[in-house]
């Protein structure tokens, strides 16, 4: 990320990913870019996949239903041999019909998450990847630089940007399935398994967010959603919810009331089992490790560059001489800010 | 006709070779099973006295004796079983309803015996307790969604409020209800150490508050039952939480039952109700005809506290319990408690105790899921109690849904019961289930509160190697994880209803 | 010093301290045997006090000040100088029964069918706990120091 805002081109994190090759196994790669969008800066950017062609047809009466549409167009791809049978990948720039809310109370925010669960929940065959302004996720099947290569990423330019390569265990690599996950301007990337999946699926579901896609990361999307944005939490607190501090550690803490407040009201939102997620909005980047630090990973900043990396090797590609490098504590995050 | 003669239940073998005729059989059986002639220095059995409770097997110093079955004499038959035919039997004869004690022992499925667990490999590291920290710590009682500071609060005053209204637990697991009274106070003395020794609580059950347990208040829920059995103010101020008893799983629909012979002087004066007399509580509790007067009920003894306590809810689990819990949450209860179909008692009709009720892990589940449907699951705490048998029942339940686990059947046990369904007469031979004091003194409260103490560090030591297995690390990652939870042998329905996928299916 | 302290409160009068006395005074010292093998058949050195309800294990206190070894003639009765214990030399011992009269406890009895001496507790010399303690299903007598 760079934290002056300035954008630079999608080359680097194809570059930086590109370097971790054997992280992965081909079944999935995607990048999450920031401020690709300069020209659409107050409309949402909605990143769309398709299975069919009817199912396109289907679901744009959805979105003009509930948008005004200002453009809609294909997202540019090459063809390449790697991708085989990619869907149809659509981008629609598009400001919210306020009229169409649920209620006077529901805030704009909240409109699209609606709106965006319930094109994923019901149509078939229709994903949106990606519904933020000014910034747009590109994923799929395949390892992430092939991903790139698809996507012609190296035509974009942004001032953050984050990029996975998955070893799917859990699911089957679908091109939904592939991270970052997206919500509003939120994406995540993940390296772990979320044992307490059940757990935090079941709790989010009281305020609403509807698990849908059988991927643990999809719960760390909303989590963050919820407590950053929903409840105005912090960075720094919202660490404290995901990554909690043992009981025992509390005990000993100055303001020990507050944590345990925190810890017995949000204890389902704790996630349990290894995990490196880096999570990205319009103003920030954040990296968190679990409470036992299970998964790597390494920060490095350089001038007004924050970069995080599973590996010191990823930063290094791109960075070759950071002027601090280091490895966050078990749930310590570390936090990017847009100047 | 002739007089029907009731076949004996079990029969006491006696290996002569090994039988010294010490006596001590003699003397400890409260029902009189084994007799001693003086002429020929000879221990006999009657076996149609013995109850099954295993005491004299137990004491045996040479081991010469063996409580056997005795199977009925009675044609096979798959409909008319023995005790089908002897039920009949006594009923003619008597004319009474049929009493029992513990509970349900019927056939019915045990869920929790096609549910198993997840193990965490190659993709997520298994935990491993002994090197790890793993913690069980749990915060009984109602959760706000946020932190929010309102007009003329501060942040301070929030925190301390809810931390007072909450109680903390070292372990997921409670003893259960179990009155003074059903229980002498020797066993109720050793459930009161055991709970303050291992950090967490036991629970008064309709008998009211002996003199002699009021240290043990902070370890306490008292319950209200509708009795109302010795209910004052110092009462209600003495525990760490209240109990508005409505039901028990053990016998939905009906209240407590404690047979006068069990009434002695301490009791009446404890329950505030005269000596020798049955102690019928009333089947409703009558100031609460709907869910209205519960809410009345609940906070007026929110205000009698002054808010300084968390007042709960036990409903027994019935067909409509999800509905129910709800509004009971709406009625602003900071706990529920449901009771399944297999929940103990100290005395019921066996009829009731057998037939009416549902099954504790149906009922979880369809609770939690109600209340989370509702977006109100954090409102108040879930306990689920009904015939808990070890560390993996109490894992499952806390995976269904439940935030704690009552025990009482198994706490019974562990102070020597074997479960013989005789609480109703008075005559335990344990000490537990009686207020004679000839056979209340054999339980020793240090030794009761020993074992309890055991089995709790035990099974909490198995719930942390099953927790590390799962690649948990912390009790509030598996509380309603349904997804660490597989189904064997169960029908489509009933997978629907727990929530749970089939074994062998993934993600 | 460890002594043998009663709580009665805990009694069930289940006699099996008695039971395991006779055992551990046997020749044997196997239950089956000693009840039915030998003859004569060794007498408990413990017996259970009974009023109702009440009940209580007693053997010999082990006195501080005890009559019994001013009492006795022949010096037979003597105090173990690890333990602290009252002991019985039997061998000594010729049955005048003096001390059988001056123990405030009652707790000493006479071996009649045996050598026509007497019979008491000797704390089970040899055993790190007293038999009657260590099988004392209820923790009834308990073998403590003195508080």
């Amino acid at each position: 990320m760079n934290r002056e805002g300035k954008a630079f081109s999608g080359e680097v994190i194809i570059r930086a990913i590109t370097s971790l090759h054997e992280r992965s196994n081909g079944l999935g790669g995607g990048f999450a870019g920031y401020g690709i969008y300069p020209d659409h800066k107050e409309d949402y950017a909605f990143h769309v996949l398709y299975e069919t062609e009817e199912s396109r047809k289907l679901t744009k009466p959805a979105l003009e239903g509930n948008y005004q549409l200002i453009q809609e167009e294909p997202i540019p791809t090459r063809q390449i041999d790697a991708v085989q049978n990619p869907p149809l990948v659509w981008r629609y720039f598009l400001r919210p019909r306020l009229e169409r809310r649920i209620s006077s109370v529901e805030s704009e925010e909240d409109f699209v998450v609606r709106t965006v669960m319930e094109i994923n929940q019901k149509k078939e065959g229709v994903f949106v990847a990606s519904s933020g302004k000014n910034m747009g996720i590109f994923k799929g099947v395949g390892y992430p630089e092939e991903i790139a290569d698809f996507y012609r990423l190296e035509e974009y330019r942004g001032y953050l940007w984050t990029a996975h390569g998955r070893f799917p265990t859990n699911t089957p690599g679908w091109w939904g399935g592939a991270h970052p996950f997206g919500l509003l301007d939120w994406s995540v990337v993940h390296n772990g398994e979320i044992s307490s999946y059940g757990t935090n699926r079941r709790y989010l579901k009281n305020f609403g967010y509807d698990c849908a896609f059988y991927t643990d990361t999809e719960v760390v999307t909303y989590l963050f959603d919820l407590l950053h944005r929903k409840h105005q939490m912090a960075f720094p607190l919202v660490a404290n919810v995901l990554a909690a501090p043992l009981w025992d550690e509390i005990e000993r803490m100055e303001d020990k009331e507050f944590y345990q407040f925190l810890r017995a009201v949000y204890g389902s939102a704790l996630l349990n089992g290894p995990f490196a997620v880096i999570a990205a909005h319009n103003q920030a980047m954040v990296g968190l490790n679990d409470r036992i630090k299970l998964r790597p990973l390494v920060a490095a900043e350089w001038q007004e560059n924050l970069y995080i990396a599973s590996e010191e090797s990823a930063i290094r590609e791109v960075c070759p001489d950071p002027d601090r490098v280091w490895a966050p504590e078990a749930g310590e995050p570390v936090i990017g800010y847009l100047r | 006709m002739a007089k029907g003669k009731i076949t004996p239940e079990f029969k006491i073998l006696r290996d002569m070779e090994k039988c010294v005729s010490c006596q001590v059989c003699h003397r400890v059986c409260s029902n009189d099973a084994h007799l001693y002639d003086r002429e020929t220095g000879v221990v006999t059995s009657e076996d149609s006295r013995c109850v099954g409770c295993h005491f004299c097997e137990n004491l045996c110093p040479t081991g010469a004796l063996g409580i056997r079955r005795n199977p009925s004499e009675i044609k096979l038959n798959a409909l008319w079983s023995g005790r089908a035919v002897e039920d009949i039997a006594r009923q003619s004869a008597t004319g009474g309803v049929l009493l029992t004690g513990m509970g349900n022992d019927r056939p019915f499925p045990v869920y929790f015996d096609h549910l198993l667990l997840n193990a965490s490999q190659v993709t997520n590291p298994s935990i491993d307790p002994l090197r790890e920290p793993m913690e069980l710590k749990t915060y009984l009682g109602g959760k706000p969604d946020r932190l929010e500071v309102k007009e003329g609060q501060t942040r301070e005053k929030v925190l301390k409020s809810f931390l007072s209204s909450q109680i903390p637990l070292e372990t997921p697991i409670l003893f259960s209800a179990m009155s003074y009274g059903s229980i002498s106070l020797n066993a109720v003395k050793s459930l009161a150490m055991a709970a303050r020794e291992s950090g967490t609580l036991w629970n008064t059950g309709e008998g009211g508050l002996h003199p002699d347990l009021y240290p043990f208040g902070p370890n306490l829920v008292v319950q209200v039952a509708s009795g109302r059995f010795g209910v004052h103010k110092d009462y209600l101020e003495a525990g760490a939480a209240i109990e508005i008893k409505i039901g028990q799983g053990a016998k939905p629909g009906i209240g407590g039952h404690l047979p006068g012979e069990k009434v002695t002087e301490e009791i009446s004066r404890t329950r505030m109700i005269p000596e020798g007399t049955d102690a019928l509580s009333p089947a409703p509790h009558h100031d609460i005809y709907s869910i209205e007067d519960l809410k009345q009920l609940i906070y007026a003894l929110k205000e009698a506290v002054r808010y300084r306590k968390p007042v709960g809810v036990k409903i027994a689990a019935v067909h409509n319990v999800a509905p129910i819990a709800s509004g009971i949450v709406r009625a602003g209860a900071d706990f529920v408690v449901i009771d399944g179909l297999r929940g103990g008692t100290g005395a019921a009709p066996r009829v009731i105790r057998d037939h009416v009720g549902i099954p504790i892990e149906l009922a979880i589940s369809v609770v939690d899921q109600r209340l989370r449907e509702e977006g109100q699951r954090n409102r108040a705490s879930l306990i689920a109690a009904g015939g808990f048998r070890n560390s993996a029942d109490v894992v499952k339940a806390v995976a269904l849904g439940a935030d704690a686990v009552y025990v009482g059947t198994a706490a019974l046990v562990a102070l020597g019961c074997h479960v013989c369904q005789k609480c109703y007469t008075g005559k335990c031979n344990w000490g537990i289930a009686t207020q004679d004091p000839y056979l209340t003194k054999r339980l020793n409260p240090q030794i009761g509160a020993r074992r309890l103490v055991n089995l709790l560090r035990a099974w909490s030591l198995e719930i942390k190697e099953m927790l590390g297995g799962m690649g948990i690390n912390a009790l509030e990652s598996l509380r309603g994880n349904r997804e660490q939870l597989r189904a064997v042998g169960l029908g489509e329905t009933d997978m629907r209803i727990l929530g749970v996928k089939p074994a062998g299916e993934a993600w | 010093m460890k002594k043998i302290f009663i709580h009665e409160e805990y009694c069930m009068n289940c006699r099996l301290c008695e039971v395991h006395c006779i055992v551990q005074n046997s020749k044997t010292r196997n239950i089956i045997k000693a009840y039915k093998g030998e003859s004569p058949k060794p007498i408990s050195r413990v017996l259970v006090e009974e009023q109702g309800y009440l009940s209580f294990a007693l053997q010999c206190r082990h006195c501080e000040d005890a009559p019994c070894l001013d009492a006795c003639i022949t010096g037979a009765m003597h105090r173990d100088p690890d333990r602290g214990a009252v002991l019985a030399d039997e061998e000594r011992c010729v049955g005048c029964w003096m001390c059988i009269m001056v123990c405030p406890f009652g707790v000493i009895s006479r071996n009649v069918e045996g050598k026509r001496v007497i019979s008491k507790c000797n704390l089970c010399q040899g055993e790190e706990i007293p038999v009657c303690v260590k099988n004392c299903p209820n923790e009834a007598i308990v073998f403590e120091e003195e508080k």
